[in-house]
């Protein structure tokens, strides 16, 4: 029953900040979808005990690579899909957690929570950049090897 | 000769004006270089250089051929546009437009408002704030405090942004109001969590584009522009952080 609530949250949730960064109209649907991804693996991942920070490196992962796929599918930039998925995996909670801990003078367990924020920011971006080397070399090998059968078909 | 002269400057204009779109839009630098020079290499100028920062463009067309910059000072978040400049210039290198053509586009484009009605944003906005308290386990009884607290919060970084142009001042102001919704509604009202509220009403305002642009344009190559749309993101979460810090010291 908590899966599905938040199945449906995480897609008016993402498409709601698809509307603010003004993302073209047909695309609403599929920004959600990516979002309804995204934050489904990183909420059962949570649930069953991993870490924040490994979480989020792998749902930024599969952000990246369903919204490569939708943005060869639509022949429009990526960054339109990411976007929106993105948004809920940013670590707002653990800088709240600092921020307020510096306002309370409790220094170290701010800088402990900056940290932890600092770390899955690092993680997301990782994720991000490995999912788009990877779908690369994937579409690369996958074209040379197409050209180097039709040589050999030819011959 | 001259004719030839003239016609390049109308090929530079154009480039320019579809480069200048694109980053005004909030893309990333190398997708901005990349489109310029595609569009140059349609129109068989092979020699042509492109160099692009959030600030302004370079641009020449060759060894014996004008260079143009251009300046570039205010830019949004308008993925529709990106999306549109994308595909004028698709056209363009498979030739299914003529140059004329494609500028007339990007003057219309570069017109255009494409955001949706300030009312419809603004619910959205709320809608978002109140899913994202759900998703951060917080409790049903939170979920009107929140949207709000989202809404107004965006509806007074949309206003502010509009009066004053300074982009700090109105993230600033836009989460205070959110921090000052959340205090209130927990001593009066009957919120609970006052932390919940805030970290999901902050939410639309989190510079998520930025973050991810800064990322992707540091790993291309380009520090320069990766740095600058870096230290933009961290002025949007400083504003945002001290506004938050402030209503909590009281």
């Amino acid at each position: 029953m908590d899966y599905i609530v938040q199945l449906i949250l995480s897609f008016f949730a993402t498409a709601g900040i698809a509307v603010i960064f003004n993302v073209p109209r047909r695309t609403l649907i599929y920004c959600g979808f990516v979002g309804v991804v995204g934050w489904m693996i990183y909420f059962i991942l949570t649930e069953h005990g991993m870490d924040i920070v490994n979480a989020s490196f792998f749902s930024s992962f599969i952000i990246a690579i369903v919204s490569h796929l939708y943005a060869r599918r639509f022949k429009m930039p990526m960054i339109i899909f990411i976007v929106g998925g993105i948004i809920p995996l940013v670590p707002g909670g653990m800088a709240y957690n600092a921020m307020r801990n510096v306002v309370e003078d409790d220094y170290v367990q701010g800088l402990q929570y900056g940290l932890k924020a600092f770390l899955i920011t690092g993680a997301i971006v990782i994720g991000l950049v490995f999912a788009e080397v990877l779908i690369q070399l994937i579409f690369r090998s996958v074209r040379t090897g197409k050209a180097r059968f039709q040589k050999v078909y030819k011959k | 000769m001259v004719l030839h002269e003239v016609d390049n400057e109308f090929t530079i204009d154009c480039l320019l004006l579809a480069g200048r779109i694109m980053i005004e839009s909030g893309a990333e630098t190398y997708r901005v270089e990349d489109t310029m020079l595609r569009m140059a290499h349609s129109q068989n100028m092979l020699d042509a250089q492109c160099y692009a920062t959030p600030t302004g463009i370079i641009f020449s067309l060759g060894k014996t051929q004008p260079t143009r910059i251009k300046s570039i000072s205010n830019r949004v978040t308008d993925l529709q546009k990106i999306a549109l400049v994308n595909s004028v210039s698709r056209r363009l290198t498979s030739h299914m437009i003529t140059l004329e053509e494609a500028y007339d586009e990007l003057k219309s484009i570069q017109k255009t408002n494409y955001f949706l009605p300030i009312y419809i944003q603004v619910i959205s906005a709320a809608l978002a704030s109140g899913c994202f308290l759900i998703m951060f386990k917080g409790g049903w009884s939170d979920f009107l405090f929140a949207c709000l607290a989202g809404g107004l919060g965006f509806l007074v970084l949309l206003l502010i942004n509009d009066l004053t142009k300074v982009k700090f001042f109105s993230e600033f102001t836009a989460s205070l109001v959110v921090g000052y919704i959340a205090v209130f509604s927990v001593k009066y009202g009957h919120g609970a969590e006052i932390d919940k509220i805030i970290i999901s009403s902050v939410m639309p305002l989190v510079p998520g584009i930025l973050i991810t642009n800064a990322v992707r344009d540091l790993m291309a190559g380009h520090f320069i522009s990766g740095m600058a749309k870096g230290v933009e993101a961290f002025l949007t979460a400083f504003a945002i952080g001290a506004a938050i810090a402030v209503t909590l010291s009281f």
